[in-house]
């Protein structure tokens, strides 16, 4: 029999949140959160029936689905999950509530656009992650764009204008040369838009550096590498919360896992000849990105320049092609979801009460919010990769990876340990400690219970996934042997 | 010969518009004004959608030729008059209240977008060139009237002025082409004139000159660069009324000619139109999405977005396999649809003295009503070929043919400026949702209207669980048409 879970674990947040726009005006915003609320929390316990039901012996996809959906075009709405997209789908029910419950008092204006917007991203996003045809992938990969861009553009600061076009268009260019890639496997394959299908077709180099091209504007847009990765600052800085927790915690992982579904599988004698490429990227991102966030003034492009050095340790971790820097790299992306969602949801924190983002503004802030300052430096040192913390996990498994191939690789890969604890701790110590910076400082209220609820949900989340990552790694290993396997595979005919 | 060998029961629908023009025509004058025109209006809206409820309920199986073989009825052009007439029915329940705001609601209105309506549905069946020649010309002579109906307005004269001048022009270029045509075949059927010219060198003079004049014509009419200067003029000009009836049906028989001639009849010529259509559409595509950023008036960047359309509609035709036909035919369709609803958003905002066309009228159109900016929203991003919406399939299907037929660098060329486009639709949803408003106009409440607008912008994106049944639809009666 076919199983439904993935269709409904789509289709139920998109309904929700259609059903919440029309609970109308914001005099009606009590409804609009509850039922955010309420309907966030069912699709996370539904999704939790995906890890209990999973099973971690076989790579092939679980949970399938399969209908026709376009004939002519032979485009099919097949679903299915594996140890690598499982994990992420998890990643993004869980943070949804969180978001749902972050944005609940903070968000006053057009509350129910917002609560919808957020619950049509989830099954948007979900359905990305489950998609099996390319089609139906592109469709969704594009669409998640539209509630972002309403985010930013809605709800976001000053700047937000210039942010969300700038982010809508950067997207959409790259998303476009994944289509033609697609368009070209399609009349290649002779007439299939099956993902899997893609896996197993024989592709001469030319082709294959082509088509790995094309993939990596769409994917390294998204993830951001380092010289397309100007657009994130600017729409992390100007979105609200909520917005830059989904953006850092799920956007970013798409890129990752659009490598890892598409680019390794497809075209992996192109992803070893381009491999030289890939993780210079990613060493500059490592380093150099790590230094531009060191200078910088506004905590929300701080961790927003982390993310994006955090993001090289992931492209770094795929291209080294052995299973502990994939496993590595994997970690490091659901890790990387908490920490940078909880660190954003801290300065929101600050933000709501002082409407300042610069670490100038605050001092000291420890004396009048002792368990806010709390949580901030668990979050910064799980960051900075202390052992212990899931940061520590994704970056131990990516060096050790990394240096199986090339000893310096791990070396400058390692070298982030210490900018990243600097550029952290830096931050940590001019806001969390040190003198009382102002009066308005001094009469900062600790967080309330709401902010407590899910800055603890991360706070266990990062500690769980530092001590015991064993059920997250078992859930992807056997997946990620057999993509290992495949890739060392020449495809070429 | 009598009607029955002329198998005039083909043509009923056609009967049925135009007798029911020339009722309308005349019903009205025995009647209170207010009356009659009431009964106009209601009249006309129960014709059009009579006649697609019968060429529904009469789908054509297979090509059937009537009156000697100058008239076919076949599946596209039963797919082109149902949509022909259910989007005409649309404009005109768009248009009534402004047009009864601006004291333009009289009952020739209705009877001049019914013989117009008439006239494309002749295009759409046309296996002649006399026959195609006297549907375009009635649609033809009905838009000039209806766009000079604002007699008051000197904008709305100035460019039905326009409109006339040039598409009395480029009428004669067709009639130019047709009668090179004539010559060169001696006969003006079209599958004649395709048999007769199967075979011909690529570098016959007599019929390039033939087949230069009669694609020059079909850019004319279609708007498409460089012969577009009319197109910004007059969708500005004339009243959003019109330009609502303009935009849309005239586009669906636009396809329908250019399929009878270049597809119907010139198809063996097809590298010789390739080559022009190619400079053509590209040119409408760049030019078209590039200076659409440069306006203020909504009118106007509608008019510039509707030049860089039909360049991608024309792209799907020169693909020149029956892939890039059906994708253009389901590309015309579905733009007609969007572009009646985007002026249809336009007609709902204006009010009593207040067109509501600049770009700043929509400012903040979110916090005065949520319900038609979501629906403008919907709109913009199917216009700029973001999925999940149906604009997005619609030009997924012309580049996959774009593809298909080797002719890679027009598909990329064609998707990169459709990117470049996609900033003044966003700016569109920027104005409306991410500003504040600069005015507190209310938004007129209409429910007949705005229920219409509703589902014909719904439709946008509820069609997607079928659209393969649509697509499916479109390969077929391409099929059947393109032997």
């Amino acid at each position: 029999m076919q199983s439904t879970l993935l269709s409904i674990l789509i289709w139920l947040p998109i309904l929700a949140g259609i059903l919440i726009l029309f609970t109308g005006g914001d005099e009606r915003a009590p409804l609009a959160r509850k039922l955010a609320l309420g309907f966030s929390v069912a699709v996370f316990i539904l999704s939790l029936s995906l890890w209990a039901g999973f099973d971690r012996g076989t790579a092939a996809m679980q949970f399938v689905e399969h209908g026709t959906w376009i004939e002519t075009f032979n485009v099919h709405y097949s679903l299915g999950v594996d140890g690598i997209s499982m994990p992420l789908i998890l990643l993004t029910t869980a943070l949804t509530v969180i978001v749902v419950i972050a944005g609940w008092e903070v968000i006053r204006d057009r509350v129910a656009q917002y609560m919808a917007a957020f619950m049509i991203m989830e099954g948007i996003m979900i359905g990305v992650f489950a998609a099996l045809d390319a089609v139906l992938f592109y469709v969704l990969w594009e669409a998640m764009l539209i509630p972002m861009f309403l985010i930013i553009g809605m709800w976001g600061g000053p700047n937000r204008i210039y942010a969300t076009i700038k982010f809508f268009l950067y997207t959409l260019l790259g998303s476009l040369l994944m289509l033609v890639a697609f368009l070209y496997l399609y009349n290649a394959s002779g007439g299939s838009f099956s993902i899997l299908d893609y896996h197993d077709l024989k592709l001469g180099l030319r082709a294959q550096i082509l088509i790995f091209l094309a993939f990596f504007a769409a994917f390294a847009v998204k993830v951001p590498m380092f010289p397309v990765h100007t657009w994130l600052p600017d729409a992390h800085v100007e979105a609200p919360t909520g917005g830059s927790v989904i953006l850092a915690a799920i956007m970013l992982k798409m890129g990752g896992y659009g490598f890892l579904r598409f680019s390794l599988p497809i075209t992996p004698d192109a992803s070893h000849e381009l491999t030289w490429f890939m993780i210079t990227l990613s060493l500059i991102a490592v380093v150099y990105i790590a230094l531009v966030a060191l200078v910088q003034g506004d905590m929300k492009k701080l961790i927003a320049y982390s993310s994006i050095s955090h993001m090289g340790f992931v492209t770094l971790g795929m291209f080294v092609f052995n299973s502990q820097g994939v496993e590595g790299a994997m970690m490091q992306m659901i890790s990387h979801g908490f920490i940078s969602g909880a660190l954003f949801l801290c300065v929101g924190v600050l933000y709501d009460r002082l409407h300042s983002r610069e670490i100038d503004s605050y001092g000291g802030i420890a004396t009048p919010m002792p368990v806010f300052a709390a949580f901030t430096v668990l979050f910064a040192m799980a960051n900075a990769g202390l052992p212990g913390t899931s940061g520590f996990v994704g970056e131990f498994l990516v060096i050790m990876g990394s240096f199986q191939v090339n000893p310096w690789y791990a070396v400058i890969a390692a070298l982030t340990l210490i900018f990243g604890a600097a550029y952290t701790l830096w931050m940590v110590k001019r806001v969390v400690y040190g003198r009382v910076k102002s009066e308005a400082v001094a009469a900062l209220e600790d967080v309330s219970a709401r902010e407590i609820l899910f800055l603890a949900l991360l706070a266990g989340m990062v500690l769980w996934v530092g001590i015991w990552p064993n059920p997250i790694l078992d859930v992807m290993h056997t997946t990620i042997d057999h993509l290992l396997q495949h890739v060392s595979v020449s495809k070429l005919p | 010969m009598n009607l029955h060998t002329l198998k005039a029961a083909l043509a009923t629908p056609e009967i049925i518009v135009g007798f029911m023009a020339c009722l309308i025509l005349v019903a009205p004058l025995y009647m209170r004004r207010e009356t009659g025109i009431r009964l106009a209006y209601a009249l006309s809206i129960l014709t059009l959608v009579l006649a697609a409820a019968h060429i529904a309920m009469h789908f054509s199986s297979g090509p059937v030729a009537a009156f000697n073989n100058m008239f076919i009825d076949d599946p596209m052009s039963d797919m082109l008059k149902i949509a022909i007439c259910l989007v005409s029915a649309g404009a005109f329940i768009y248009s009534r209240r402004y047009n009864q705001d601006r004291n333009l609601d009289k009952a020739e209105y209705y009877v001049l977008g019914l013989f117009g309506v008439m006239g494309m549905m002749v295009m759409a069946s046309a296996n002649h060139l006399l026959t195609l020649y006297l549907g375009l010309e009635l649609m033809s002579l009905c838009l000039y009237a209806m766009i000079a109906f604002y007699r008051d307005d000197r904008l709305a004269v100035e460019s039905a002025m326009k409109y006339f001048v040039l598409g009395a022009l480029a009428s004669s270029i067709l009639l130019y082409g047709m009668s090179l045509l004539y010559g060169l075949t001696g006969s003006l059927e079209l599958s004649t004139i395709r048999g007769a010219l199967a075979g011909t060198a690529n570098d016959n003079v007599v019929v390039a000159l033939a087949v230069v004049f009669i694609v020059v014509a079909l850019a004319f009419k279609l708007g498409a660069v460089p012969f577009h200067m009319w197109v910004p003029d007059v969708y500005q000009g004339a009243p959003t009324s019109t330009t609502a009836f303009v935009g849309a049906a005239p586009k669906i028989a636009a396809f329908a000619i250019t399929a009878r001639l270049l597809i119907g009849g010139l198809e063996d010529l097809h590298g010789m139109w390739q080559q022009m259509l190619i400079i053509i559409a590209l040119l409408s595509i760049v030019t078209g999405n590039v200076i659409a950023i440069a306006q203020s008036n909504l009118k106007r960047m509608l008019a510039y977005s509707t030049i860089s359309h039909m360049g991608f509609f024309l792209c799907g035709i020169l693909a020149g396999t029956n892939a890039g036909y059906s994708a253009a035919l389901f590309y015309v369709i579905v733009y007609a649809t969007m572009s009646l609803a985007a002026f249809g958003v336009i007609l709902h905002l204006a009010d009593k003295g207040h067109e509501s066309d600049r770009l700043d009228d929509l400012k903040g159109l979110s916090r005065r009503s949520p319900w038609t900016a979501f629906l403008l929203l919907i709109l913009m991003f199917s216009m700029a070929g973001v999925p999940p919406t149906v604009g997005f399939f619609a030009k997924f299907s012309v580049i996959q043919a774009l593809v298909n037929a080797g002719l890679v660098w027009v598909a990329a060329v064609a998707v990169v400026f459709a990117v470049v486009g996609a900033f003044y639709y966003l700016r569109i949803i920027k104005l409306a949702y991410f500003d504040p408003p600069e005015s507190d106009l209310r938004v007129p409440d209409r429910v007949g209207a705005g229920t219409v607008l509703t589902v014909n912008v719904l439709l946008i994106v509820a069609i997607l669980p079928w659209i393969g049944s649509l697509l499916a639809l479109c390969a077929d009666a391409i099929r059947q048409f393109a032997v």
